[in-house]
């Protein structure tokens, strides 16, 4: 799934000479916010799918389902909150939980996009890049490898990465080394999934060439 | 507990009666029971303590609660695991909702289960939700059209059981998951293979969610294919029309891509609780197999007892009654 993923986000790169594109700034929701988002706290369960059940399991309790351990999401306000609220998680850890923030600037594929409060029901994938979560003067900053981003309309941001780093952690020789092979992998690439895995390779750690600030 | 005396002597007698106490266990849990008991050093010490002598019952406590600390240090780790992996299935379900009544016709039942027995009654639990989840499919589809069901399964222990009766059904099985710790690379890679050899409209994922370390609850965890979500059933989906796609792609591929992630993320997430909810069933079956051999140890030493100072009286009736013969 991550090769296929990256391949195409790669080869866009690729084809778009990847530079860091100017930051995209949004507009706010106006007749979106009149749309009532679903609450999804609940499985979607039918009487119907009861019966059934009954029927053909009536020594079994109904399963649980995984809306049953989620907490309901807030509905969408009237007017638009003055404050974003950020989850940010990844496989190993709730990073951000329910924080309320100013903006979010994500990387998603199509250049940096930031996130206000009252910004349009958006799906964003998102390609390895720098995350930034602004709180007034507080900014904390992430590398994030790929996934994705969710802006509802309730003025709740969902991003799912699968990896996330702060920036200090990088070494900067390491980068510059990754950097070299995977161009050097590239261009010795025998067929199209070495070529593939090359350009994904050699498209993160550009993107942390980038963000780290180096040459 | 009974006295140190009885018990010894108890010691003597279940050896000596380690054949009926086979025949007398019907239950394979009580089996392993007695296997547990057996290994723990009280019967297969080298030295058959004679009778009258202590026998090294310290250190056999002492061993019992190395393995309980172990087996709660194991639990503790996976539970930590776990716990921090459930925030990444919330976004999907809450942007794509959780609709596990709907009527599809290709359907995929990925169940997870342990590979490693001894866990009590997780295993069979998923394995007859999952039957249950293909009679309802089968409800819905009328008998004469076949729905497509197809197994996937995870662990050696549910191919085990669902072999017997839907040998044909099963499509993909993993094994010998437990060689290597969960990690979201290996999810991943397993999600991959699975999409990649079969067609489906919708996945329904069969797994443990770990309560507590006596609570397991069964967890059906539903997913549309792309090309579901993208037929656009309103109610499934909610408003996902209403969300714009970001990037260059088209909606087609942001779809697909998405579907594939979600799928990758909730089965992290479910093999994480599954193994999570594994490790708490061995711990309370360990626990319940040392309370029953405990007890059944106490209850035969009474019985030994018992029959010892019949057997004397009986003796010395026989004396006393020959000796008074003789005198008079």
């Amino acid at each position: 799934m991550l090769s296929r993923q990256g391949v195409r986000s790669g080869l866009r790169a690729w084809c778009a000479a990847a530079t860091a594109r100017p930051l995209l700034a949004r507009g706010f929701a106006d007749a979106a916010s009149e749309k009532k988002a679903k609450v999804f706290g609940e499985a979607q369960v039918t009487d119907k799918f009861k019966e059934d059940w009954k029927k053909i399991a009536p020594n079994f309790d109904m399963p649980k389902f995984p809306s049953n351990f989620m907490e309901a999401r807030p509905p969408v306000p009237p007017t638009i909150p003055a404050k974003l609220t950020v989850n940010f998680v990844l496989p190993s850890q709730y990073e951000l939980q329910a924080k309320q923030v100013d903006y979010v600037i994500v990387p998603a594929t199509s250049g940096q996009m930031g996130v206000l409060p009252g910004h349009v029901p958006t799906i964003a994938e998102l390609k390895p890049g720098i995350l930034s979560v602004h709180d007034g003067t507080e900014v904390k900053q992430y590398f994030v490898s790929s996934g994705f981003a969710f802006v509802h309309a309730n003025s709740v941001t969902d991003i799912v990465a699968i990896e996330a780093v702060p920036l200090d952690r990088f070494d900067p020789d390491e980068v510059r080394k990754g950097v070299q092979e995977y161009n050097q992998k590239m261009n010795s690439a025998k067929d199209d999934l070495e070529k593939a895995e090359a350009q994904i390779g050699v498209q993160v750690h550009s993107a942390l060439q980038t963000a780290l600030g180096i040459s | 507990m009974a006295s140190g005396s009885g018990r010894r002597g108890g010691l003597r007698l279940a050896r000596i009666l380690s054949g009926n106490v086979n025949s007398y266990l019907s239950s394979g849990a009580e089996k392993a029971s007695t296997a547990a008991w057996r290994s723990t050093g009280q019967l297969s010490s080298a030295e058959i303590a004679p009778f009258g002598a202590r026998s090294v019952s310290g250190q056999i406590v002492r061993n019992r609660l190395r393995s309980r600390m172990v087996a709660a240090s194991k639990l503790r780790n996976v539970q930590v695991k776990a716990e921090n992996s459930r925030g990444l299935w919330q976004p999907f379900t809450a942007l794509l909702g959780d609709a596990p009544a709907t009527k599809v016709d290709k359907k995929l039942i990925v169940t997870i289960s342990s590979d490693k027995g001894l866990c009590g009654g997780i295993n069979s639990t998923v394995v007859k939700y999952s039957r249950a989840l293909v009679r309802l499919n089968a409800l819905d589809h009328g008998p004469d059209d076949k729905p497509a069901v197809v197994y996937v399964i995870v662990g050696e222990k549910g191919k085990a059981q669902l072999q017997r009766d839907s040998k044909k059904l099963i499509s993909l099985y993993f094994g010998e998951m437990r060689k290597q710790s969960v990690c979201f690379t290996q999810c991943s890679m397993m999600a991959d293979e699975i999409l990649k050899s079969n067609e489906y409209d919708a996945i329904q994922m069969v797994y443990n969610k770990f309560n507590s370390v006596v609570s397991f609850l069964p967890t059906v965890a539903t997913l549309l294919s792309p090309q579901q979500l993208l037929a656009g059933n309103q109610e499934l989906t909610g408003e996902l029309d209403a969300y714009e796609i970001e990037g260059a792609d088209t909606k087609e591929e942001v779809l697909q891509n998405l579907g594939e992630f979600q799928f990758a993320c909730m089965m992290f997430n479910a093999m994480l609780e599954n193994a999570t909810s594994e490790m708490g069933a061995q711990m309370s079956a360990m626990e319940n197999s040392t309370r029953n051999a405990s007890d059944m140890l106490d209850s035969l030493t009474l019985t030994y007892n018992r029959s010892l100072q019949a057997s004397i009286t009986t003796e010395l009736i026989d004396i006393i009654s020959g000796a008074a013969a003789l005198e008079g």
